[in-house]
């Protein structure tokens, strides 16, 4: 399966399990709302070109605000994390890059911790700005923590029971391929 | 120019960050109500804000304007005042003088005239002001000067065509009629020549009562003061065993240091009064002389 397949499969999947699945579930509280959909841009392979991570950033987003009739909220906050994944994967990759040839982020290519705090980075950086846009006036701050804290969590616990069911098989990037 | 593009080239991710930023932002401003009502808010807000801080600035160079056209204002208010007048007998209506009526029939016994202070010392011994009306605009020796607080600040002393000399409370020639504003006694108010702050009150029976913050008030007979007007209050009361009368200090109710704006009061009957007063002593020596 090629990569482009692959990942218009992907984000078909994601965004219909988050719209779906995720926002159709009764609400823990009202400071929890599962977010998952944005795994879809971690998983992105790594020789993904800067710009098009942008624009696949910014359509993901924009697809998962027409259903949720927010247009921009999404696409802000993925755009955000689109645009600082690549800076946040330099200072996790090994520093010698001759050793390393795989395709894309997972906890086998970069191993647990290192993607754990890939995960949790982005994560932040997307809750943070989208919580930020939502309020706009912030509430009070006390609150506005609380419920990234609260958001950050239930997120990290979904990506890793994923991580976990569907572990992806990781092929070395060939020459061939 | 050609690094302009070189510059826009290496930071191309960046740029098109920004504007997709802005997009994804003007979708969500335009699209959904909430904020874009919290959007309008907030430019709404900004836009308050720097409006407030730009007429709070622009408001600082009309202020001189502003504190002119006040100070007229009380002018003609202080004109309209009823101390300003006599009540006369209904039956004296009909005989005619020379001096101005109000529409009542009370006869107009202070005139007032506003004036700018052009310049003013605190620091010698005999302390004179100058204000900017003199001879051609009605103003005399002798007439009052007040602050614009309607307290007391000295009195004219001389007069030029435009001009006028005023001697200011702060002068060690300075003999002024004053009253305790509590117990009505009469005493003089004069100045050591040391603080610009303190005036010297004397001539208050150890009888009378007084209390620090007392207020003092110019007398009631003087042909100059209009009565009743602030000078000061009590600052402390200076032990004399010596003597049977206060001496008291007396702070300032003018802030003489920063005189502007003042109002020069003109008692209309003051010729009237020192005329009875000088025939009267005329009339009483003659008769004496001829017994």
């Amino acid at each position: 399966m090629s990569d482009l397949v692959k990942n218009i499969l992907r984000f078909t999947i994601f965004i219909l399990v988050q719209v779906y699945v995720l926002f159709k579930v009764p609400h823990l509280h009202r400071f929890i709302t599962p977010y998952l959909y944005y795994l879809f841009i971690l998983w992105l392979p790594f020789a993904t070109p800067r710009f098009w991570l942008l624009v696949i950033g910014f359509i993901t987003g924009l697809s998962l605000d027409y259903f949720t009739q927010t247009p921009g909220l999404h696409a802000a906050a993925c755009l955000l994390i689109a645009y600082i994944r690549p800076f946040i994967i330099n200072l996790l990759l090994p520093k010698d890059s001759t050793e390393f040839n795989y395709r894309e982020p997972s906890p086998r290519t970069l191993g647990w911790t290192p993607y754990g705090i890939y995960v949790l980075t982005l994560t932040v950086f997307h809750h943070g700005y989208m919580l930020l846009l939502e309020w706009l006036s912030f509430g009070s701050v006390l609150t506005f923590l609380i419920k990234l804290v609260a958001t950050t969590g239930i997120s990290l616990l979904l990506i890793f029971a994923t991580e976990l069911l569907f572990p992806r098989k990781m092929r070395y990037r060939t020459n061939t391929a | 120019m050609r690094n302009i593009f070189l510059f826009i080239g290496r930071y191309f991710t960046f740029f098109a960050f920004l504007g997709f930023q802005v997009l994804a932002l003007s979708f969500l401003f335009r699209y959904n109500k909430y904020h874009r009502a919290v959007g309008l808010g907030v430019a709404n807000e900004m836009s308050g804000w720097m409006n407030s801080k730009y007429a709070n600035i622009d408001q600082y160079f009309h202020l001189k304007q502003e504190s002119d056209r006040i100070h007229h204002v009380n002018d003609s208010l202080m004109n309209l005042l009823k101390t300003n007048f006599l009540n006369s007998d209904t039956a004296t209506q009909f005989v005619q003088d020379t001096i101005p009526y109000d529409t009542l029939g009370h006869r107009r016994r202070y005139l007032w005239r506003d004036a700018e202070v052009v310049s003013n010392s605190v620091n010698s011994e005999r302390n004179y002001l100058q204000i900017n009306r003199g001879s051609k605009q009605g103003i005399r020796d002798n007439m009052a000067v007040l602050n614009s607080d309607l307290s007391l600040v000295g009195i004219v002393v001389n007069t030029s065509d435009n001009f006028s000399q005023v001697m200011s409370l702060l002068h060690v020639k300075n003999n002024v009629n004053a009253v305790m504003k509590r117990s009505g006694n009469a005493g003089t108010i004069s100045w050591d020549g040391k603080s610009p702050l303190y005036l010297t009150m004397t001539g208050i029976p150890k009888s009378d009562t007084i209390a620090r913050g007392d207020t003092v008030l110019t007398g009631t007979y003087s042909l100059s003061f209009p009565p009743l007007r602030m000078i000061g209050r009590v600052a402390s009361i200076v032990k004399d065993n010596s003597s049977s009368f206060y001496v008291l200090q007396i702070k300032t109710a003018a802030n003489f240091q920063n005189l502007q704006h003042v109002f020069v009061v003109e008692n209309l009957q003051a010729d009237e009064q020192e005329k009875l007063d000088k025939d009267t002593r005329k009339k009483i020596d003659e008769v004496k002389k001829t017994k």
